[in-house]
């Protein structure tokens, strides 16, 4: 991305003075990703604006932000829970009468580690009765995670984040000094690197897209470019998952939002044509 | 370790007793009014392991309402198998972070989910 050496130095300096943490060369994505958020809090353009203005004029407060944005919040397996307990209870018994094929697909839109996108395949390989199938993709922008998410392997530290244990000793296997995926998980999950922002290839549409936690990260055009490209793959009756903090009301008003327990999810509205702009 | 998991639950509010090994878990437990909701089990201890433990728990049916969590170093797959098959409701692998054990609690119905201290 467009972190520069100088910018990614500064912040591996100011991280490991502040947590012993060493951010070594290769996660200049994670840093850029991580402090979007924090940069736009504080009224910055990009990163890159961010950094250079603190540089010039140190705040410790700011520091603190930067190293909170960096050490915590690393991925959960079945992240918020809801949307996975949506999926079972509410999304397979209405999907599965219609589906004559008997196969599911699910995306999983901004996928980083993977764990998502595994954690949606485990769901299905409990959840959809006998003789079907489903197909789990993945993207992410970064290569490095699609890569990273590829090998199915994760240390200790994270399977130890959401994951049951009998969903461990299930679908998991020793690997070294950590884990990977079984192959009856994997052999049903692609992934693939993608920009969702630019215009997407060609693919098979959905029947459920989980783009959670990606849009915040966004400027309103950008979101709206997103929801477009993504709605356009999912299926008329399918259903758009998103992060918690996160909604189309106001800023595409192609999806309707409904309420599924504790959680909601979107599905394209009906009267409206794809892609149609909210006054928000 | 005893004392960071500790302070964990006693942040999220639990009010916490402790015990050496198995053998003088089980007998704390017998003078107690109130038996635990929740009980963390390191596997390797002297006189009764954690493993001995879980099973003895299971055993007794004053015991049958505390939720059984191992947190141990010990991260074959074998083991995790043998501690859930014995009755054990969570198994924390070493190390692990403070977000990650409220994960668990949560998972556990325990904690709210999206706690956080």
């Amino acid at each position: 991305m467009t972190l520069s050496a100088t910018d990614f130095a500064y912040v591996a300096g100011l991280v490991r003075r502040e947590s012993a943490i060493v951010l070594t060369p290769g996660k200049e994505y994670l840093v850029e990703a991580r402090l979007l958020p924090v940069a736009r809090q504080a009224g910055a353009a990009s990163v890159a604006d961010f950094l250079s203005g603190l540089q010039r004029r140190p705040d410790t407060t700011m520091h603190r932000s930067i190293v909170d944005a960096l050490t915590t919040n690393e991925t959960s397996w079945f992240r918020d829970r809801e949307p996975f307990t949506a999926l079972t209870d509410v999304v397979l018994p209405e999907l599965l009468p219609t589906r004559t094929n008997r196969t599911l697909r699910i995306w999983s839109a901004a996928s980083s580690s993977g764990q998502e996108a595994y954690s949606l395949a485990m769901t299905m390989q409990q959840a959809l009765p006998a003789g079907w199938q489903y197909q789990i993709m993945g993207t992410d922008i970064s290569t490095e995670m699609i890569k990273r998410a590829g090998t199915g392997e994760y240390s200790q530290v994270e399977v130890n984040r959401g994951l049951p244990a009998q969903l461990l000793v299930h679908f998991f296997t020793r690997s070294g000094t950590g884990w990977r995926v079984n192959p009856a998980l994997r052999q049903n999950v692609t992934f693939q690197q993608m920009n969702l922002a630019a215009p997407l290839p060609s693919m098979a549409p959905f029947d459920v897209i989980f783009l959670r936690n990606i849009l915040i990260y966004f400027d309103v055009e950008t979101k709206r470019t997103v929801l477009r490209n993504v709605g356009r793959l999912l299926r008329p009756d399918g259903y758009l998952f998103l992060g918690a903090a996160e909604t189309t009301i106001g800023v595409d008003e192609s999806f309707e939002r409904v309420a599924m327990g504790r959680t909601s999810a979107y599905r394209p509205r009906v009267s409206v044509p794809a892609g149609a702009v909210g006054k928000g | 370790m005893r004392l960071i998991l500790r302070r964990i639950v006693s942040q999220l509010g639990f009010e916490v007793i402790e015990a050496e090994d198995g053998k003088a878990a089980l007998d704390l437990l017998g003078t107690v009014d109130e038996v635990p909701k929740l009980a963390l089990i390191d596997w390797n201890m002297p006189n009764m392991n954690g493993l001995e433990f879980v099973i003895a728990a299971r055993d007794d049916a004053r015991l049958r309402d505390m939720t059984l969590v191992m947190v141990t170093t010990e991260s074959e797959h074998g083991h995790i198998v043998r501690a859930l098959a014995a009755g054990a409701h969570e198994y924390v692998i070493k190390p692990f972070t403070t977000d990650a054990m409220i994960e668990k609690l949560a998972l556990l119905g325990l904690v709210p989910t999206g706690a956080n201290l």
